[in-house]
């Protein structure tokens, strides 16, 4: 569905995206793990035209190249921005709205209304805010709101960066888990995660980036268990790591 | 007694000019909203407005179409200024774009100047001369026809920015551009909407004050630089701040005016504007940045 090839992006001279290459299938949670500063969000951005970029990127056979940020949800694309970027003097109804902005004018009010549904179902709590000031919302709410007003697009891939930032993990849990609802709904996902255990446990296949480049990739269960994944990003074997060197 | 009378006249003609000021106050707010720039050319769309509704009325007299014709001009050029100067800009900072519109301001003058040359004209009142008593206070018709049609357009403009899917998404812009861009909102569509939008606003005020004050091809950097003090004073950006800021300072100029001398009515908007700029740069109702 998303294929990327040889990516490269740099940040005037620092090099961010070294030749990355990764695909995310139809129907497939993919995560995308690794320490901060390793080009995560690089990638995402490129993906949505928001960085300068060189190389190949293509959704469902098409070129993304040239698109603009504002298009891509026609397409069928939504991101889901680090750091929510809701808008937050506005109410939670407003905000999911305005996720669905596209679609006013192709005349899809009953698709909307039932996407509502769907963002409602799946967050209740939404619901119950719906008329509260997006910015007074706690942070997994937020995070919530983010992911829904994204929904309301109707997208067939949804591109989340680090949804689980300053959350408690029992609310990253939560979260995390509705991917995999959201999955059964027929949404395809790529998931940029730092919180990599969390991330590999809902994902089927994972790509380790380090340094602007993918060091890793396979399904998400043998990379749980890979001994250089665990010592390197879930923190296990920390000091058997440190007192053999 | 006398004295009471004398500021309830000076009362009523500062909200009269304030109101004008507001109007051009909200013009710089929905641009600085949309682009987080100050559009020096405001001041050029009043006078605009006020002239080409004048030139209207010559060919046809009737106000309403003289101020529809006046409204829809001014909107005509607030977009040409935008897609001509503005957009096309290579590297656009807000300072090469602020520069932008002072030197658009300065070429639209001196085009009116070459079209209209250097006479003042007038435009009669909306509905007569004969003034109305109020105490011993006296009050033009005109008065009133400013102070209701200018609430009449910020209700209007309040509904469009909180009841429309197209208000909802300037403002979403205005809170988070890079946001309301992946949610699909085109930031350059609403730019160029802000441009229509505070055009037709400084032409509304333009024409609805002209039948008080003449108008000439150089009214507007006047009052552009009032309706812009009048933003900062009631908080850049804020709708309710622009009209508040408006109201202030044309009820303070008009006060200066009477109290002290008539020579001092400029001096207050920009006395104004420096202590404000000192004491509360973000304005009286301005979000801390």
């Amino acid at each position: 569905m998303l294929k990327i090839r040889n990516l490269y992006a740099y940040y005037g001279a620092v090099t961010a995206l070294s030749g990355v290459t990764c695909h995310v299938n139809e129907g497939e949670i993919v995560t995308l793990i690794g320490a901060n500063g390793a080009g995560k969000t690089t990638l995402l951005n490129a993906v949505c035209g928001l960085v300068r970029h060189e190389g190949e990127v293509t959704f469902g056979g098409r070129s993304l190249t040239g698109i603009l940020p504002e298009n891509l949800v026609g397409l069928g694309i939504a991101m889901v921005p680090e750091g929510r970027q809701l808008f937050t003097p506005m109410t939670v109804a407003e905000n999911l709205e305005l996720g669905a902005y596209r679609r006013y004018r192709r005349n899809a009010k009953a698709a909307i209304a039932e996407d509502l549904d769907l963002v409602y179902q799946l967050f209740p709590k939404l619901k119950e805010r719906r008329q509260q000031i997006a910015g007074t919302l706690s942070g997994g709410e937020q995070q919530m709101l983010a992911i829904g007003r994204s929904l309301m697009a109707s997208p067939r891939l949804l591109l989340l960066d680090e949804p689980s930032l300053g959350l408690a993990p029992i609310v990253v849990e939560d979260i995390l888990a509705t991917l995999t609802r959201l999955r059964r709904e027929g949404v395809t996902i790529l998931l940029v995660e730092q919180n990599a255990r969390e991330a590999l446990k809902v994902a089927d296949r994972a790509y380790v980036m380090e340094t602007g480049r993918i060091i890793l990739s396979g399904p998400a269960q043998a990379l749980l268990k890979d001994r250089q994944v665990t010592r390197a990003y879930l923190g296990r074997d920390y000091k058997e790591f440190t007192e053999g060197r | 007694m006398n004295v009471l009378a004398d500021l309830l006249q000076y009362l009523f003609s500062g909200l009269t000019n304030g109101a004008i000021f507001a109007l051009i106050a909200l013009g710089f707010g929905i641009i600085y909203n949309a682009t987080t720039i100050i559009n020096f050319a405001q001041g050029e769309m009043v006078m605009l407005g006020a002239l080409s509704a004048i030139s209207f009325y010559h060919l046809k007299p009737s106000l309403p179409l003289a101020f529809v014709g006046g409204v829809a001009t001014v909107i005509v050029v607030g977009l040409v200024f935008e897609r001509l100067a503005l957009r096309p800009v290579r590297e656009p900072t807000p300072l090469t774009l602020i520069i932008i519109t002072v030197g658009g301001a300065v070429l639209i003058k001196g085009l009116a100047m070459l079209y209209w040359g250097k006479e003042a004209y007038s435009l009669p009142s909306f509905s007569g001369e004969a003034p109305l008593y109020l105490g011993t206070a006296t009050i033009l018709p005109q008065n009133l026809w400013v102070l209701g049609l200018t609430a009449l357009l910020v209700a209007v403009l309040e509904a469009f920015f909180r009841l429309t899917l197209v208000g909802k998404a300037m403002r979403a812009c205005a809170y988070n551009a890079r946001a309301a861009r992946l949610v699909g909102i085109p930031p350059g569509r609403m730019v160029q909407l802000s441009f229509g939008l505070s055009a037709a606003l400084g032409a509304a005020g333009g024409i609805l004050i002209v039948p008080l004050t003449m108008g000439m091809y150089d009214m507007g950097t006047m009052l552009g630089l009032k309706g812009f003090s009048a933003a900062i004073l009631g908080g850049l950006g804020s709708s309710l701040g622009g009209v508040l800021g408006g109201l202030l300072l044309g009820v303070a100029e008009s006060l200066a005016c009477g109290l002290i001398s008539s020579g001092y009515r400029d001096a207050v908007a920009f006395f104004i504007l420096l202590v404000v700029l000192f004491l509360r740069p973000q304005g009286l109702l301005g979000g801390r940045e």
